[in-house]
């Protein structure tokens, strides 16, 4: 039997509401006790003392670009990078090439991702190659295991086709992940709609874009009771009207990713193609109201929407370049220093939407240390100051507007099932066992 | 003399008004030179400029051409269409072969808003935005601004209005900086599918009703109605367009009486501006082809030659 005792953490569970100073033994893959001052004969020491322990982060949207675009990602370049964000669960979207549309794709993937460091799941696409046209076979990629499905990149415009989309997946009790953004609002647009849309030129995206797909689906989810999760909100509005369709009782979730509440659009005026991501930075107002949404609850996740691409695709003219940028690595420094440090969350609300939040999502029995639960956890030095060096990255991806940022807060070790998946150079931690 | 803060001319937004006036200073003793019975000095001899386009531009790019010559420079074009560009070679590539080329300077002209500055970015000699998509088209708004000067005899104080496509006018972005840091009140006039998102937060007052809007000013300039607009629904047709917001003989009696007209060409006769108008006395249409030579003259010289922080 495999123990591994870690002491003298302060372990803060958001779903018990625990937050004490307490020893936790793991054997095997699971938490078998939390308790004071445990003594335990064989087991391998871990001294975490000052350091914060949570469970598992859980990253519901991920892009791991395999298969077909490896050059940009793969499953073990990504689980790599998502150990080192302490993420032990991630959620692969399906726009993939080919996209994940059928059961045996979907079987293929995740024999892949059983090998990686981390837990990794797929996301099954809503229609055939994701274009929006005819549903695809989300009853056998259910069976295969996917865990939600999205056409993520896109939002299937035509509304019948996504009200039938939201019914059927009701059927498998399979949460409907949306991409809102009105193709024909958005058109070739590239960036905000707003003071530096017009000052840079760029091609704008407006927030209506966003809004009334938002709208539309939250209208079609409470019609047909399915389960809905609006991916990467970004605008006032759409906040506003999940908080209404909450407080209807709607069944709808969403999530926000790192960047999203740390730039805004200004970012652009560099014409760094590394601020050009879907949905684009927004205003300082819609930076606001995301806060807000994240303080009063209309804002369950923190998802990195992690884009990985290659340098050359990246090097090129603004309208040029795709759209992403890569956040395994950068999501809880963002968390800490721009959540946490400025009082928007308090750190057990922020590691809240890091982990049960996302797991709660898709159903996922992770998030939370308990004992019996598997042994997915993340060891964190709250004070710990760093730079981002995107060089330093284990994603194959670079592509990051938050080069040569301070930020505080980083991961010390990652466990997954018991297992320690990541392990930060010069932390002095100690194997006294 | 003074000089140029950036070894790049990317757009007026960056630019000081000190440095503007030193731009326009220098063109005037460029245009001196324009004036003499041999055109030319030996400034630049033996510097390579070379015009990089990759949108056809026969004004612009003559003008730049012209400007070198008069300065002795040699000049090269190379055009999307000859150059390895379609090919797929990336921009930061063909920055290294204009290097190896031995370019003393690059005027580029691209679709893409940010293509100017990527391209200075990336090669540490002296490069010209002669047009970065909806960005800005410095040595126009330099040129208009010449000319506003030239004929008015100073831009503080004076009221400018712009009329037309401001959405997507790189023309107008850089007047309205430039007019701006000079002193001069900028109005935009158009309808507003041709208006962009909170520009009056650059400082300009938006008509969405051409009499509203030119009423009073001093100088009206007039932007290019772009025909493949039609058809997108940002105005039903072209004829609507003209009747609404072309300028016409009608709406001389609302500006100044001097009021100076200005376009930066080509013009589309019918649309914009009347036949008549085109050819009246108010119109400067033709000084400022004249003054983008000479303005480019000065930002040649300013950047390659005795302006630049390297001498």
């Amino acid at each position: 039997m495999n123990k591994l005792l870690l002491k003298g953490g302060k372990l803060i569970d958001p779903l018990s509401k625990k937050k004490e100073e307490k020893d936790l033994l793991i054997e095997d893959e699971k938490i078998v006790e939390i308790g004071e001052d445990l003594q335990v004969v064989g087991a391998q020491v871990i001294d975490v003392k000052g350091k914060v322990i949570t469970p598992g982060f859980v990253d519901i949207h991920v892009h791991l670009r395999e298969p077909g675009f490896e050059y940009k990602e793969t499953i073990e370049s990504g689980s790599k990078a998502a150990a080192k964000g302490g993420f032990t669960t991630i959620v692969a979207m399906p726009n993939t090439n080919p996209v994940i549309d059928n059961p045996s794709l979907v079987s293929s993937v995740l024999t892949k991702g059983k090998e990686a460091s981390v837990n990794v799941h797929q996301i099954g696409a809503i229609t055939k190659g994701s274009l929006g046209k005819e549903l695809a076979e989300i009853g056998s990629m259910k069976e295969a295991g996917i865990v939600a499905i999205s056409d993520d990149g896109h939002s299937v415009m035509d509304s019948q086709i996504m009200k039938l989309g939201l019914e059927y997946a009701k059927n498998f009790d399979l949460p409907v992940i949306v991409h809102c953004e009105d193709k024909n609002l958005a058109g070739d647009g590239a960036v905000h709609e707003g003071y530096y849309s017009t000052v840079t030129g760029l091609t704008p995206i407006p927030s209506s874009a966003e809004d009334v797909i938002v709208a539309r689906d939250i209208s079609l989810a409470e019609e047909s009771g399915a389960k809905l999760h609006i991916a990467h909100i970004s605008t006032k509005g759409a906040v506003g009207l999940v908080r209404q369709a909450k407080k209807r009782g709607v069944d709808v979730t969403c999530e926000v990713t790192p960047h999203h509440f740390s730039l805004t659009d200004e970012a652009i005026t560099s014409f760094d193609s590394n601020t050009k991501m879907n949905p684009p930075l927004r205003s300082a107002e819609d930076v606001e109201a995301i806060k807000e949404g994240l303080r009063d609850g209309t804002i369950d996740v923190i998802a990195t929407d992690h884009a990985p691409h290659s340098k050359e695709e990246k090097d090129v003219e603004y309208n040029y370049a795709p759209f992403g940028i890569t956040g395994l690595e950068t999501a809880l420094g963002l968390v800490i220093t721009e959540l946490v440090k400025e009082g928007v969350l308090s750190l057990e609300k922020a590691i809240e939407k890091l982990t049960v939040g996302p797991a709660k999502v898709l159903g996922l029995d992770k998030g939370t240390l308990e004992v019996g639960k598997d042994a997915d956890l993340t060891i964190i030095d709250l004070d710990k100051k760093w730079t981002v060096d995107p060089q330093k990255f284990l994603s194959k991806g670079k592509n990051t507007p938050f080069s040569g940022v301070e930020l505080q807060g980083e991961v010390v070790t990652t466990i997954v099932g018991g297992k320690v998946v990541y392990r930060a150079e010069k932390q002095g931690i100690g194997d006294k066992g | 003399m003074g000089i140029l803060k950036n070894k790049d001319l990317i757009g007026l937004e960056k630019l000081s008004k000190e440095e503007i006036e030193l731009i326009l200073n220098t063109a005037k003793s460029m245009k001196d030179i324009l004036k003499r019975p041999i055109k030319k000095v030996p400034t630049l001899r033996g510097k390579l400029v070379v015009n990089l386009f990759y949108e056809p531009s026969t004004r612009t790019s003559s003008s730049f051409s012209l400007a070198a010559k008069r300065l002795s420079a040699d000049g090269m074009n190379l055009s999307a269409k000859s150059s390895s560009v379609v090919k797929g070679e990336s921009l930061v590539d063909t920055a290294k072969t204009l290097k190896a080329l031995g370019a003393d300077a690059v005027v580029i002209r691209h679709g893409i808003p940010g293509a100017a500055k990527k391209l200075g970015d990336t090669i540490d000699i002296p490069v010209l935005n002669a047009g970065d998509g909806a960005h800005e088209h410095p040595t126009q708004g330099l040129l208009d601004i010449y000319t506003i000067l030239e004929e008015r005899g100073k831009v503080e104080g004076q009221t400018v209005a712009i009329v037309g496509d401001i959405k997507y006018s790189r023309v107008a972005r850089s007047n309205i900086w430039g007019l701006k840091k000079l002193g001069a009140k900028v109005r935009v006039v158009g309808p507003s599918t041709l208006m962009p998102k909170e520009i009056e937060k650059m400082g300009v007052e938006v008509y969405n009703n051409l009499e509203d809007g030119i009423e009073g000013v001093d100088v009206i300039n007039l932007l290019r109605i772009q025909k493949e607009r039609q058809g997108k629904s940002l105005f039903p047709t072209i004829r609507e367009y003209a009747k609404f917001y072309g300028l016409r003989k009608k709406h001389l009696a609302l500006a100044k009486e001097d009021m100076t007209l200005m376009h930066p060409g080509p013009i589309n006769r019918g649309v914009e501006i009347s036949s008549d108008l085109a050819y009246s006395g108010q119109a400067v249409i033709e000084d400022q082809v004249e003054n983008g030579v000479a303005i480019r003259m000065a930002l040649l010289y300013l950047l390659i030659g005795g302006g630049s922080k390297s001498e």
